[in-house]
Formats: C-alpha cells, sequence, structure tokens
C-alpha cells in the first residue's frame, strides 16, 4: 500500500434498519495522519456509519475498506490482521466490567501477542499513563468516574498501538473541563503516536478544536467534507442549522401525517 | 376479518421467532465447537483458563447445593418407594427401585435443573448486560470473537461439568436412599450401597450421563443465545434471565422424556 492512499474507504455505502434507509450511498475516504471528525445531528446516521466502518455490520450494498481491505470480501484471518491495527473507544467505555482496570488495557495484548506477562504488565502501565491514569490499573471499572471510564477505554484501544484509532462521543456525559482534556489527549495521541483518528461526536466545540477536517453527516447524506473554516463558513442551510443550534423547519406532509395516524400495522 | 388474521398473524410471528432462534443456537454451537477445534489455527485460541474459571463457576461452585437436593431426592424416593412397595409386600425391590431410578432419571434431571437456575441465567445475565453496554462489540473491534471468548468455554466448562455433577449426585442420592431405607429394611447402609452396585448395570449410569450431556448443550446455548439478542437496556437483560431459565427446563424436561422413550423402548 503506498503512503498515501487513504486508510478509510467508503463507496457508495447504503445501511437499512428493516424498512428505512439510514444511509443513502455514503462515499468518505479518511488520509493518513488526518483527525476527521464526524458530525451530525441524532438520528443522522453518524453511528450507523460507524458500526459499518468497524466492520460490525456488513454493508447491504457499497463497499467499505479498512486498511485497503474489503471488510465484506475479507476472510477472517484478513478481518483480524485489520481489527489488530484499529483501536475503538465506545461512547460508554465498554470495558469488561470483570476485569480491573489493568487488565482491560493489557486485554488485546494479552490476546494478540506472545508477549510475556512482565512485558504486558509495563506496555499496559504505560499507556494508563498516556492518558494520565498511572496507578489506578488495580482498580474496577465500577470504581471509576465518567471521565476515568473513557481515558480508560481510550487507553485499551491505544494498547496495539493502532494505526486507526475511532472515538465515539468523547465528550458526551462529561463536564466541560473533562471534555477539553480529552480533546487535548486526542491531539497529542495524533502529534505523538501519528495516528489517523476518526471522531464522532455531536459537540461543535470539540469538533473545532480537534479536526482537521469535518463530515456533516444529515438524515443519511453527507452534506459536505471540509476543514474547519469550509464548514464554518459553509452557505448550506442545514450546516448553519446544526452550527447555530436552530431548530429543524419540519414541513408537514398532510397525506403522509394522516395516513402515519390512521394505518393499522406500522 | 382483521379479529381472524391477528391471531394467525402473531402464531406466524412466534413461529419464525422460535425457528430463527433454534437457528442461532445452532450456528453458536457450531461455531463454539469450530473455534474449540480449530480457533488457534486462525488466531483464536480457547484460553485454557477461562475454561477453567467456567469449570470452577459451573461445576465446583454448585457442588454444595447439589449435594444437599440430591441427598434430599435420595430420601424422598426412598420413603415413597418403602411406602408404594410395601404395600405389596415388596421392599426388597426399594434397593433396585431406587438405583435405576435415580441413576437413570433423577439425578440428570435434578442436576440439570440446578445448573439450568443458576449457570444458564448466569450466562445470559451477564452476556446480556455485556450486549448492552457494547462490551460484546468491544470484543468484536479488538479482533477477539465474542463467541470464542464467552460461549466456548462455557460450553466446554459445561460438557465436562454436568456429566460430573450428575454422577455425583446419582452417588450422593443414592446413599441418601440408603440412610433412610437401610433401618426400614433391616439392612446395614453399606449392605444397601453394596446391594445396589451388584444391582446395577453400566447402561443405567451411561443413560444418565448421556442426557446430561444433552442437557449441558442446552443449557449453554439457550443462556448464551438469549445473552448475545438481549435488546432494551436493563429490563431486556432481566427479561433475558427469566427467559433462559424457563426455556432450558422446558427444554430439559421435554427432551429428557424423549431420551427417555428412545432409550427404554
Amino acid at each position: 500500500m503506498n503512503v498515501t492512499a487513504p486508510l478509510i474507504e467508503v463507496e457508495k455505502l447504503e445501511a437499512w434498519y428493516g424498512r428505512r434507509r439510514i444511509l443513502n450511498g455514503v462515499d468518505f475516504a479518511v488520509n493518513p495522519g488526518e483527525i476527521r471528525v464526524i458530525m451530525g445531528g441524532s438520528g443522522s446516521g453518524k453511528s450507523t456509519l460507524l458500526r459499518h466502518l468497524l466492520g460490525l455490520h456488513k454493508p447491504r450494498s457499497g463497499t467499505v475498506r479498512l486498511l485497503g481491505v474489503d471488510i465484506a470480501r475479507a476472510s477472517e484471518r484478513q478481518m483480524l490482521d485489520v481489527r489488530r491495527q484499529i483501536g475503538v473507544s465506545f461512547q460508554g467505555g465498554a470495558l469488561l466490567t470483570s476485569l480491573s482496570v489493568g487488565d482491560n488495557v493489557a486485554l488485546p495484548l494479552r490476546e494478540h501477542t506472545n508477549l510475556d506477562e512482565a512485558t504486558i504488565r509495563i506496555m499496559s502501565r504505560l499507556k494508563l499513563e498516556v492518558v494520565n491514569l498511572g496507578g489506578f490499573q488495580d482498580l474496577m471499572p465500577a470504581q471509576l468516574s465518567g471521565g476515568m471510564i473513557k481515558r480508560t477505554a481510550l487507553a485499551r484501544a491505544i494498547a496495539m498501538d493502532p494505526k486507526l484509532l475511532f472515538f465515539d462521543e468523547p465528550s458526551a456525559g462529561l463536564d466541560p473541563v473533562v471534555s477539553a482534556e480529552l480533546d487535548e489527549l486526542i491531539l497529542r495521541l495524533r502529534d505523538a503516536l501519528r495516528m489517523t483518528i476518526v471522531v464522532v461526536t455531536h459537540e461543535l466545540e470539540s469538533a473545532f478544536k480537534i479536526a482537521d477536517t469535518i463530515t456533516v453527516l444529515d438524515q443519511g447524506d453527507i452534506l459536505m467534507t471540509g476543514t474547519v473554516d469550509a464548514v464554518r463558513h459553509s452557505d448550506n442551510e442545514r450546516i448553519q442549522d446544526l452550527l447555530n443550534r436552530r431548530p429543524r423547519e419540519i414541513q408537514v406532509d398532510a397525506d403522509a401525517y394522516l395516513k402515519r395516524l390512521t394505518e393499522e400495522a406500522a | 376479518m382483521t379479529s381472524l388474521t391477528r391471531p394467525l398473524e402473531s402464531l406466524g410471528r412466534a413461529t419464525i421467532g422460535s425457528l430463527a432462534g433454534m437457528g442461532y443456537a445452532a450456528v453458536l454451537l457450531g461455531e463454539s465447537l469450530y473455534f474449540s477445534v480449530a480457533g488457534w489455527r486462525i488466531g483464536q485460541p480457547l484460553r485454557p483458563r477461562a475454561v477453567a474459571e467456567q469449570m470452577r463457576q459451573i461445576g465446583v461452585d454448585a457442588l454444595p447445593i447439589v449435594v444437599l437436593l440430591a441427598l434430599t431426592i435420595g430420601i424422598m424416593l426412598g420413603i415413597q418407594f418403602i411406602a408404594a412397595l410395601s404395600a405389596f409386600g415388596a421392599q426388597s425391590q426399594v434397593v433396585v427401585a431406587v438405583a435405576k431410578s435415580v441413576t437413570r432419571e433423577f439425578g440428570a434431571l435434578i442436576t440439570a435443573i440446578l445448573v439450568a437456575g443458576r449457570s444458564g441465567s448466569a450466562l445470559a445475565a451477564r452476556i446480556g448486560s455485556m450486549s448492552v453496554s457494547q462490551e460484546v462489540d468491544a470484543l468484536a473491534t479488538m479482533g477477539i470473537e465474542p463467541v470464542r471468548y464467552l460461549a466456548a468455554p462455557a460450553l466446554l466448562a459445561m460438557l465436562v461439568m454436568l456429566p460430573a455433577l450428575t454422577i455425583f449426585a446419582d452417588a450422593v442420592a443414592i446413599g441418601g436412599a440408603a440412610l433412610y431405607s437401610s433401618p426400614a429394611l433391616n439392612i446395614t447402609p453399606s449392605a444397601y450401597v453394596m446391594q445396589t452396585l451388584s444391582l446395577l448395570e453400566p447402561g443405567d449410569v451411561w443413560q444418565g450421563i448421556a442426557k446430561s450431556a444433552v442437557f449441558a448443550v442446552l443449557i449453554t446455548l439457550i443462556g448464551v443465545s438469549t445473552g448475545f439478542s438481549v435488546a432494551g437496556g436493563a429490563e431486556g437483560v432481566g427479561r433475558a434471565t427469566t427467559r433462559a431459565v424457563v426455556l432450558s427446563i422446558c427444554w430439559i424436561i421435554v427432551v429428557d422424556m424423549i431420551f427417555s422413550y428412545f432409550l427404554n423402548r
């Protein structure tokens, strides 16, 4: 793979939940070394897009290529190789509650490497130091605060030194100071470890602070992909609604409205 | 018209739902066995430590309650058989009646129902709450197959521990029956046990063990599949747990009856 090839390539991706279409043929690419923020309101399809990028859903139509591998056609072996090179920090942390903080961070190392226990311990503590949680390895996830959970999840996500890091809603449910600290941490990770980072968020402030480029998603379509300034000065009405926290103007279709009210089986 | 089609529709939905559930359980069984045998070749090795931990939780931790229940069942069978058989003056047949009914039927059945309540529900609750909090997704994105990490160790542990617990329950139940019945039969408990051993055939014990292996697969698959299909937060986890126990016990009893029929023709 040459150096400039995008790490993520999505072409004409469609996603459905039952009869409802969530993504309408999305095209999307992320280049090495950039921090891409996927922004959009609730129900815009950004979580669905993320789940496809992570290979948790197989696309119904269209292709998703991660690190050059088409995830719909990859063998289990190829998929495993891809997954060893990506790290994911989930919205709620998704730490294994039965394992201590240290064991959570060490889990990918234990499962995918043949390193001895002492090395794994040192490496997992190093990652905890990176996220400013040095010395917390013996606590259980239930004993952590919201910010600490997110930072532990981040430490686990970077345990294998991934090329590509996904971060779902880094600042959701955190106070402004803690979420600002997390933003700093994300920037530092990119600079220090040269990771390519994809962040999904609806927090404008944090998006503008960390993003190199922003993709704005709305109702299953990509409205635009561009630099922070380009997005800020976009003349697209929906983007300005999102930036200025204006409520959507919903146009009522009388026939559809009546049908929804009277229809028996949804 | 709708009053006619609505029940039919819900019947159809329920049928499709349960068929889908069985299909899913079959896939889980296949995948678990595949990972157990060949997982190391594709970088998904089954960890002996995880299996041992499951064996402790499913088997060793259940020992006290298995002993208590098996002992009680043994005494109860002793009481019933002495009461029923003495009406015909056939007390001497108590030993063989207890021995055969415990090894062929009650040992396996009681152990399986107990383990379904203890470990089947625990599997459903654990995997269910992990699905809800995205821990299962996290495992998958880390390149750790959830089936390999969560289901396969439980299946192997259950397949070893449920037959082992069954043999143990057989012995304790017969011991319980001996304690109660030997005074009534004017023999010593050790004579009772010796008599039991001379009357039992290997086939009797094997019947119970074979059943318990099938029950082990049932309990694990139902627990794991309801756990993985949890939707709807904490309430969903609760419902899945209940469902896992009820379904397991129903299946255990039905399958037990079918097995008894075919094994005793």
